[in-house]
């Protein structure tokens, strides 16, 4: 399962940062959280799955999954939520302003 | 002595709040305490039984670099210049500057580079020398700019950084070849070496480095061309970095080498040959100037290449005029300037066309001013200090037999003519230069001022270094055993005796001194009917236009290259960025046999995670192909929940239960923000593009997938979650290991992470609630 999953993670890299390089604000951030998504789920798989019950300590019980990644993720869904939460009020903003959402046209006049 | 050398900087941290009270009392007052205090510490020092000593402080001992400071003869005579010109210097300075200046940034570029210099010449560690020796350049830079109004300021600023910075940067080359020679960065263990050092395939590309960065430091020819241009300093700084002090450090350094480099015949050549070039172009320069400072300045520049080419003959007598000559340069060159400054400051120009006549109304000046020229000039008075270096420079220029080389040979018969014929032209100038100003017509009416003699406390400083001058002069011994011979010990590496007295009856270096003042008040007296000879050498050629155009070319290469990438493009930025982690990350897994991939060590593969998985890719992909806003959103909120649903299965309900809420709090937010978005378009970039963009992509992706797979099937060492699983009650007191990690093992990580959090907060509420200056909300 463990190589499934990493091949998903891979997907989600893929189509991260296939929309990363697109034009349209939108379509960053789509892809910005793609790829956070991705690396959730391949710190996920680098703790091996499966393996023992959830880390809750109960009596009787010696193996649990892996904790550690767990916890790194945890703090990344967080802040991945704020930067995503931060960039669409930004691009909302942006393209209130400007009129525009394209990266392209946001460029400033001197590179034009 | 490490307290010593960083005295300035420490004081110069207090200046920008006495500085408040300019208006009051002046702040130079307060500056002065550091080099006064320098030098009272250091002048004990002075005396027949002088010993080197050495005192060492711990820096970043790993690398072999420490303040370890090494006060000899050499050093003791440089300490004692910087010190006793520095708070000369500032004295004048409180009477040059007037209040209404911006003292407080002056003074403190002025105390960075006391400190930088004292380490210069203090510092045994080399890479500790050359940090101190580029923060000379740096508060040189800051001070030559320092009326960064004026564009000619900005100009001589730039070029004194430019050249002497690269030369700097040659030096380093050169320590860092001697370092891994010699295995040490001490230079008194270097200087032990000189064996291994010689017999060193790379010493001659280490003496062709060190001597560079000498040379430009110094202001030898072709590199002097920086220094006429820092003359749009304010003169304090003229008379002391660039006349007494900082141009002297490739003098030092050059100086402290020549134990080791002076075994070898190229040494001579170069550094002799490169000085009395510049003694003789300079001080021929100098006749042609009508700035006074800019006179002061070529002769600064031919005084250097004197000192220089000394260092280079090698011997005894030479050794022992060059520190001799770097003792009495500071101190006419230094009251010279500080003259200049005063004319200027008087008169209103320093334009010597202009000026004229000024005796009768500047007495005082003017005496001084003829003491220091004549004294610049050798000529022959018990009671001027040059004299005796400048007949010691003839006498040293005589006993040059010692080389084998023809090359040598030849420039060691010709350097008493060169020697003769350079100083027939500092003759010259400095004649122009003091009767050009205090004799012939007044001209009154062309000065912006009318003049008259300057307050008493401005006159003070140049007294002091013109009394200096004659002391030295009619005593010539009282500074010799105590302070001069261990200098030119330290230099020569072994110790030398040397009288100085004014008679050395008829000698040959006397017939040289009566040859240069007599052609040079000849020709001097008919200046104006060879004069024109300048509009051929140099005519047109500039030495400054090969500096502009290299300046001019590097500058619109460079500009060209950085707008060939820095294009204001976001996905080109994000391109460079990817596609460099993938053309980097996967020739070195190949190169290192990274790839490691087998697929033992697996849990089992269940149906109902793998249509999850189908779900979540097939969504994550559809996301690049709806161009309905509200779709996009919807197949981004599967990817999201369809991980949550992954976390449930995979035994984390701490993360299925986070993602659930982030996921539908995001999608909240998008919804809201998207309905003021403008709605996706169909993508319209060329085939190109796109499959660049593809190509790009799917390199990413496939490159974390077998960065994943590799890792996974490699098990360098254990685990270190086990011990968060033993520790979480014992030491957490907490059942659930994730947040026991989370709020107490990690509390510092989480307690930042809200902090991110929050600012993330305040960035979306100033972006939606604050009106824009055009007041479109």
């Amino acid at each position: 399962m463990e190589i499934i999953m990493t091949v998903l993670a891979g997907i989600l890299f893929t189509a991260g940062v296939y929309n990363l390089l697109q034009k349209q604000l939108l379509r960053i951030i789509v892809g910005a959280t793609l790829i956070s998504h991705g690396a959730h789920l391949f710190i996920l798989t680098m703790g091996e799955l499966k393996r023992g019950a959830p880390p809750v300590l109960q009596d009787g019980i010696e193996n649990y999954s892996d904790p550690l990644p767990q916890a790194l993720i945890l703090t990344s869904i967080v802040i991945s939520f704020g930067i995503t939460s931060l960039l669409l009020v930004l691009a909302y903003r942006a393209s209130k302003e400007n009129g525009t959402d394209n990266m392209e046209k946001l460029r400033g006049n001197e590179n034009e | 002595m490490l307290f010593t050398v960083f005295l300035p900087v420490l004081l110069a941290i207090l200046i920008p709040f006495i500085s408040k009270y300019k208006e009051k009392i002046h702040t130079g007052w307060f500056v002065m305490i550091a080099p006064l205090a320098v030098f009272i510490y250091y002048v004990r020092f002075i005396g027949v039984n002088f010993e080197p000593t050495i005192g060492q402080y711990n820096w970043i001992p790993s690398l072999n670099i420490n303040f370890d400071f090494y006060l000899d003869g050499l050093s003791l005579l440089f300490v004692l210049l910087i010190s006793g010109i520095g708070t000369l210097v500032t004295l004048y300075s409180i009477f040059y500057l007037h209040t209404s200046e911006r003292l407080d940034q002056f003074y403190v570029y002025l105390l960075i580079f006391m400190t930088a210099m004292l380490g210069v010449v203090l510092s045994d560690n080399l890479f500790v020398l050359y940090s101190f020796w580029e923060l000379t350049s740096i508060s040189s830079f800051l001070l030559i700019g320092y009326w960064n109004s004026r564009e000619r300021s900005r100009y001589g600023a730039q070029k004194s950084m430019m050249i002497t910075v690269f030369g700097g940067l040659s030096m380093l080359g050169g320590f860092i070849l001697l370092y891994l020679i010699t295995g040490t960065t001490s230079i008194q263990a270097i200087l032990g070496m000189t064996d291994i050092i010689l017999q060193s395939e790379y010493f001659y590309l280490i003496l062709a480095l060190i001597l560079l960065g000498a040379f430009t430091k110094s202001a030898q020819f072709p590199f002097h061309i920086w220094l006429p241009d820092a003359m749009e300093a304010p003169t304090p700084v003229s008379a002391y970095l660039h006349s007494a002090t900082m141009v002297k450090a490739g003098i030092f350094l050059v100086a402290r080498f020549t134990p080791i480099f002076s075994a070898d015949e190229w040494f001579f050549l170069l550094v002799s040959g490169i000085g009395i070039v510049t003694l003789i172009w300079a001080s021929y320069m100098a006749v042609r100037q009508t700035d006074l400072k800019g006179i002061l300045a070529f002769s600064t520049i031919s005084q250097l290449g004197m000192i220089m080419a000394m260092l280079g003959f090698g011997t005894e007598v030479a050794i022992f005029a060059a520190v001799f000559h770097i003792l009495n340069h500071a101190t006419f060159k230094g009251s010279l300037f500080m003259i200049a400054g005063i004319v200027d400051h008087e008169t209103g120009t320093r334009d010597i066309r202009k000026l004229g006549g000024l005796v009768t109304l500047m007495p005082i000046s003017a005496t001084l001013a003829f003491f220091g020229t004549f004294s610049m000039a050798g000529f022959p008075l018990p009671f001027l200090n040059g004299f005796y270096s400048k007949e010691l420079f003839f006498e040293a220029t005589l006993e040059l037999d010692r080389f084998t080389s023809s090359a040598a040979q030849f420039l060691a018969a010709a350097i008493p003519y060169l020697a003769v014929f350079g100083s027939i032209f500092t003759f010259i100038y400095s004649m122009y230069l003091v009767f050009g100003t205090f004799t012939g017509k007044k001209n009154l009416d062309q000065l912006p001022k009318k003049p008259h003699e300057a307050p008493i406390g401005m006159l003070l400083s140049p007294i002091i270094l013109i009394l200096g001058v004659i002391l030295i002069g009619l005593v010539p011994n009282l500074v010799n055993a105590p302070l001069l011979a261990h200098v030119a010990e330290a230099v020569y590496g072994a110790p030398i005796e040397m009288d100085i007295y004014f008679w050395h009856g008829l000698v040959p270096a006397f017939y040289m001194s009566l040859i240069v003042v007599g052609v040079g008040f000849v020709l001097f007296y008919f200046k104006k009917y060879w004069v024109a000879i300048y509009q051929y050498l140099p005519g047109k050629l500039s030495l400054h236009k090969v500096y502009d155009f290299l300046m001019d070319q590097s500058e619109k290469f460079s500009a060209k290259v950085t707008k060939s990438y820095m294009s204001g493009s976001l996905r080109h930025y994000m391109l460079y960025i990817l596609g460099a982690i993938v053309l980097i990350t996967f020739p070195i897994l190949l190169m290192t046999d990274g790839i490691n991939i087998n697929f033992s060590n697996t849990s089992e593969i269940t149906t109902h995670e793998v249509i999850i998985g189908a779900v979540i890719a097939i969504a994550a992909i559809a996301t690049i192909f709806t161009h309905n806003k509200i779709a996009t959103i919807l197949t981004l909120g599967v990817v999201g929940y369809g991980l949550a649903l992954l976390f449930i299965l995979y035994r984390a309900p701490d993360l299925a239960l986070t993602q659930l809420v982030v996921e539908t709090i995001s999608m909240a937010l998008f919804l809201l923000c998207f309905y003021h978005l403008p709605n996706l378009r169909k993508r319209t970039e060329g085939v190109f593009s796109r499959s660049i963009n593809l190509v790009i992509s799917i390199g990413f992706g496939a490159l974390i997938t077998i960065i994943g797979l590799s890792a996974h099937s490699t098990k360098l060492f254990d685990k270190i979650s086990d011990y968060f699983v033993e520790t979480s009650y014992s030491l957490g007191g907490g059942t659930n290991i994730v947040n026991v990690i989370l709020v107490d093992m990690r509390g510092i990580d989480t307690l930042f992470e809200v902090v991110v959090l929050g600012l993330a907060a305040l960035g979306i509420f100033g972006l939606i609630k604050l009106r824009s200056k055009k007041g479109a909300e």
